[in-house]
């Protein structure tokens, strides 16, 4: 039903479950690992693409895979990996279902699943359905074949209690978004601090243009600007405190955050939230709006021949102490359901989704995206993909998205506060207090 | 001219007594009858009446007996073995707690919800049938017309209203009323009414421009029925007696259109508290929301410890709606049962 709506390539509109400490180790991890991994992409060779999921004999027989990817390139993209799958006795039937469905029905799919193997998200939003006993423990895939082409920090994410449960597929990041030449033309530079952030808002402004293109419809896109502001501000700890439910939103600190959004609002589009998120970067890519906080996903909808032009940049620095140690990168992936019926060949299809030959034909076709494998070929990747993928592995800290590091039903409250929040700044008190009573009440 | 449980009770016993009688064509019937049936007939009654209500039961009060429970514990939807007991917490945590300030306003809104039907699409749809009775020209084209957003889909009402009507930029709302800005139609949920920070928002005033789109023809189609059926010398001998228009509607027309508006208000008030689509399509913003609407924000999704507390906003809709009917069932057979 949703989907005639807002079909969103986004950080989901639904929410997702915490289970806070063991996650919080994790996520911690994440932080600390991708950036040992940093160098290791860059010197993959190709030699890695085993495919020994269940180590034994090879599997066969027909495997059904599910699949959200309801976006037309992500979509043909799949068709084309899994169409390339090297063991030909196995048969591998997809089972397409819409994306926001898929989200909203995901208790009852996992409970009475259809398919074997199954699309999902890295970290928090694992711990509900792994917790429950609706995923199967793939540590030997992750043993046999992935520990060797994927770094630690993905792992981490990838794993509940001591136990891997995802196979790590792609990922991107959250920055600033903007067209190169429009810049250009208009003389600006990316800023480095806030203040010169703020400067370059008022002189955009000055010749007329619209410095932040902002679409709040579903009410996740506000989550991206007040997770960057928050982290930038009090850093990467505080963003997990908070999320858990160990900081409140009544809190200084947080009040801060709102303040120094309240100061850029003015120089955001108006009435955000009645206006879709393709509808603000269409405004990016009219030159009517010069930047927008956003996911690199936004490049699935620039026009092929201006892809080149688009570029992005760190929110920039809010707080020395924290400087830009922290990018959001949300992390997707493939897990096996817990009772599947074709296990080995359920196994071999996963640990062949983690290599990079697997990840280099996704890419190929769906280039909004980068993966997490030693060995994708990051030469093919266009300047955006390369300047994301550069900074997740280089980042002290990533989070994943406000809706995937907490609560679902609270993820759902902090949305409206935000949308709230946009519509009536001054009454910024009273919604944090309503909001902290709801984070009590959930967290 | 009230009358006591006690005949009403004995009036319906004869009314089923008597439709019971006209089938079999036996004679007159007293308040003891179903021992003059055979046995056939007996098996035959029992089991239509068993074999719905049992039915009717299955599908309809178990699950909602269910509901009711469910609503009286905490439960992430995953395995029955999850569920827990919490007593009244849900209850408490919408009612005076975190969440009331969403479950309030959303109950206001199915108020205004209910107060518009009634005074908005009713009004306009039993005119518009008042008007296309009159024969005009292309009444038929009319009559389709009015009713054509009864039929469409709710795919194509929600992409009529969010991208046609009421985009910013260049909805045909802005259009027409704009003008020449961006409105933020479904975005502005400042209130336009507002009491202690509840109140009427001006994006749930779009909305409810978007229901009586629908409800309009609805009503309209219903009436025309009505007025189609009414017999034409009622009309003449009022025009004769010297009736103006007005007056040959209110006193001639409207009483016999008594059963349509019978079936009008039950309409209304049902769909006031049930309303969900058209909102939910609609629905971003904040300062929309009904108790419908709550009720699948906390159950769909991947679960989180919220399938309690949406089963406690069905259950308090449940009883809204039960309580109408309830109300609505004892008057109607009251009033019925009063004037024979």
């Amino acid at each position: 039903m949703t989907d005639i709506v807002k079909p969103s390539p986004s950080p989901s509109e639904v929410g997702f479950v915490l289970g806070r400490r063991s996650v919080l180790k994790g996520a911690v991890a994440l932080g600390g690992a991708v950036a040992l991994g940093g160098t290791l992409a860059a010197c993959g060779d190709d030699d890695e693409s085993s495919e020994a999921g269940s180590g034994g004999e090879a599997a066969s027989g027909t495997l059904r895979v599910g699949s959200n990817y309801s976006d037309a390139k992500p979509n043909e993209a799949l068709k084309a990996v899994l169409d390339a799958f090297p063991n030909e006795d196995v048969t591998i039937e997809l089972n397409e279902v819409d994306h926001n469905t898929y989200q909203e029905q995901i208790v009852a799919y996992m409970q009475d699943p259809p398919d074997d193997v199954a699309p999902w998200f890295a970290a928090y939003r694992l711990v509900p359905l792994a917790s429950a006993g609706l995923l199967m423990d793939i540590s030997d895939v992750w043993t046999n074949s992935l520990d060797d082409i994927l770094s630690e920090g993905f792992k981490q994410a990838s794993t509940y209690d001591g136990k891997q449960y995802l196979v790590p597929w792609t990922f991107y990041s959250w920055g600033i978004h903007y067209r190169k030449s429009v810049w250009d033309s208009i003389g600006a530079t990316p800023p480095e601090t806030y203040e010169d952030l703020l400067a370059l808002c008022a002189e955009l402004q000055g010749q007329g243009v619209t410095p932040f293109a902002f679409g709040n419809d579903g009410r996740w896109p506000a989550m991206g600007t007040f997770d960057q502001l928050n982290f930038r501000l009090n850093g990467y700890q505080y963003h997990v405190d908070l999320m858990a439910g160990n900081e409140s939103w009544t809190d200084d600190r947080t009040k801060e955050v709102f303040a120094r959004w309240a100061e850029l609002l003015p120089y955001h589009q108006e009435n955000p939230n009645g206006r879709e998120w393709q509808d603000a970067a269409q405004a990016l890519i009219d030159g009517e709006a010069a930047m927008m906080t956003i996911g690199n996903f936004v490049g699935d909808i620039f026009p092929n021949e201006d892809l080149d032009d688009l570029d992005f940049f760190p929110f920039p620095v809010l707080n020395d102490e924290h400087g830009t140690d922290t990018v959001e990168a949300p992390i997707d992936g493939w897990v096996v359901v817990a009772e599947p019926e074709n296990e080995a060949a359920a196994k071999e299809v996963v640990a062949h989704l983690g290599t990079a030959d697997a990840q280099n034909t996704f890419l190929s076709i769906a280039p909004g995206v980068q993966a997490p494998a030693e060995g994708v070929d990051t030469s093919a990747y266009n300047a955006l993909q390369a300047k994301s993928a550069d900074l997740v592995q280089n980042a002290a800290n990533v989070t994943q998205f406000l809706d995937r590091d907490t609560l679902p039903a609270f993820a759902n409250e902090a949305g409206q506060a935000f949308a709230d929040f946009m519509s009536d700044p001054f009454n910024i008190d009273a919604i944090l207090e309503d909001l902290q009573s709801k984070a009590e009440a959930l967290l | 001219m009230t009358a006591t449980p006690s005949s009403t009770e004995e009036a319906v016993g004869a009314d089923r007594a008597d439709t019971a009688a006209s089938t079999k064509k036996v004679g007159r019937l007293g308040g003891h009858g179903i021992s003059q049936f055979t046995g056939t007939d007996r098996r035959v009654f029992l089991a239509m009446l068993l074999i719905p209500l049992t039915v009717h039961v299955l599908i309809v009060w178990v699950p909602t007996i269910l509901s009711i429970g469910l609503s009286l514990t905490k439960w992430n939807g995953i395995g029955l073995d999850t569920i827990e007991w919490v007593g009244v917490e849900n209850y408490d945590q919408i009612i005076l707690g975190a969440f009331q300030t969403d479950f309030f306003q959303a109950v206001l809104n199915n108020v205004w919800l209910l107060l518009f039907l009634f005074f908005g699409p009713t009004l306009l749809g039993m005119f518009l049938a008042y008007l296309l009775d009159k024969n005009l020209r292309g009444s038929r084209i009319y009559q389709s017309v009015f009713y054509t957003p009864v039929v469409l889909s709710l795919a194509v009402v929600g992409f009529i209203w969010q991208n046609i009507m009421y985009d910013q930029q260049y909805g045909l709302a802005t259009w027409a009323f704009g003008g020449g800005e961006a409105v933020d139609w479904l975005g502005n949920q400042e209130f336009v009414i507002e009491f202690g920070g509840y109140g009427l928002s001006k994006n749930f005033i779009a909305i409810l421009a978007a229901m009586a789109w629908r409800h309009t023809g609805y009503i309209m189609v219903l009436y025309l029925a009505g007025l189609k059926s009414v017999d034409v010398s009622l009309k003449e001998s009022a025009s004769l007696d010297g009736c103006n228009e007005w007056q040959t509607f209110r006193h001639v027309l409207f009483p016999t259109l008594k059963p349509i508006n019978v079936i009008v208000v039950v309409i209304t008030v049902i769909e006031a508290l049930r309303a969900f689509d058209i909102v939910y399509v609609l629905n971003t913003p904040r300062n929309t929301e009904l108790l419908s609407i709550l009720t699948t924000d906390n159950l769909i999704g991947e679960g989180a410890d919220n399938i309690g507390r949406g089963s406690a906003y069905a259950t308090v809709l449940f009883a809204l709606c039960i309580g109408f009917v309830l109300w609505y069932v004892t008057n109607h057979y009251r009033n019925q049962e009063s004037s024979v």
